[in-house]
């Protein structure tokens, strides 16, 4: 499965194209990390765990979005964006989304 | 000093801004220093944001390639960006936080480029989103993911 932002799969045309594939998720804080996080507020800088629990997750939203593109038949998913929104105080949904093309 | 006794509460925000200041500049300093260190080291890993690689003779193998960062600005820095909210015009204190937050995203996403053994990124885009939105006390807590595809040519 190649995965890509282009347009195009370099070298490769595109065959057919199978429509937007999308995959999201919605994940909440752990509450020792917010604990954590509410003290490294007083000082500032990286805080990792919340770092770590995003790209967890954005992990998972494209792992979805490429299984549904495999049971689309797709080789590829290109143009893929993400798009990151808070439903509510506290939990944020992850949305990866592109287009599944089958290329030769 | 009376005063200072009488009033916890005032005692812990002047403790916390002596705090958040001196830990937080320490920090940020060391950060800075750390990203100048490391965009010299990646400098030759080229990130594009146009659509299309050159054509090259072998077509190239590509790939997504992502880095993020989540960092928060401290106390003091907020307490700042309060007053100036009052009269309004430049926050210079949360115009540091993205540009720490932007650059640390886009080296993490070199180093995962670098990784995977591409060298070029093209069609880079920055996502940024509030973590912190709709929380009172945290306001300042930001994310930026980078993204782009990484170019491995082909021997």
């Amino acid at each position: 499965m190649i995965i890509s932002t282009l347009e195009t799969v370099p070298g490769r045309s595109v065959i057919e194209h199978l429509g937007i594939v999308q995959g999201s998720t919605v994940r909440a804080k752990h509450i020792g990390r917010d604990i954590a996080a509410s003290l490294k507020n007083i000082v500032g800088g990286e805080l990792r765990g919340y770092t770590e629990l995003l790209s967890e997750a954005r992990d998972e939203a494209l792992q979805r979005m490429i299984e549904q593109a495999t049971s689309k038949g797709a080789n590829a998913v290109v143009n893929i964006r993400f798009s990151t929104s808070s439903v509510t105080q506290g939990a944020s949904e992850i949305l990866a989304y592109g287009s599944a093309v089958v290329v030769e | 000093m009376e005063i200072l006794l009488h009033n916890v509460d005032l005692l812990v925000v002047l403790v916390l801004l002596i705090v958040g200041y001196s830990f937080g500049r320490l920090a940020e300093w060391r950060h800075f220093r750390s990203i100048r260190r490391r965009e010299d080291e990646y400098g030759d890993l080229i990130i594009v944001t146009s659509k299309t690689p050159p054509a090259m003779n072998v077509p190239p193998e590509t790939t997504l390639v992502l880095g993020s960062a989540v960092i928060s600005v401290d106390y003091f820095k907020r307490f700042v960006a309060n007053l100036r909210k009052i009269f309004g015009g430049r926050l210079g204190t949360y115009e540091s936080l993205l540009d720490r937050a932007r650059r640390e995203a886009l080296l993490r996403m070199q180093e995962d480029a670098r990784f995977v053994g591409a060298t070029m990124i093209f069609n880079a885009r920055f996502e940024t989103s509030s973590i912190s939105k709709g929380a009172k006390q945290a306001v300042g807590t930001i994310e930026v993911l980078a993204y782009g595809t990484g170019v491995i040519p082909r021997a």
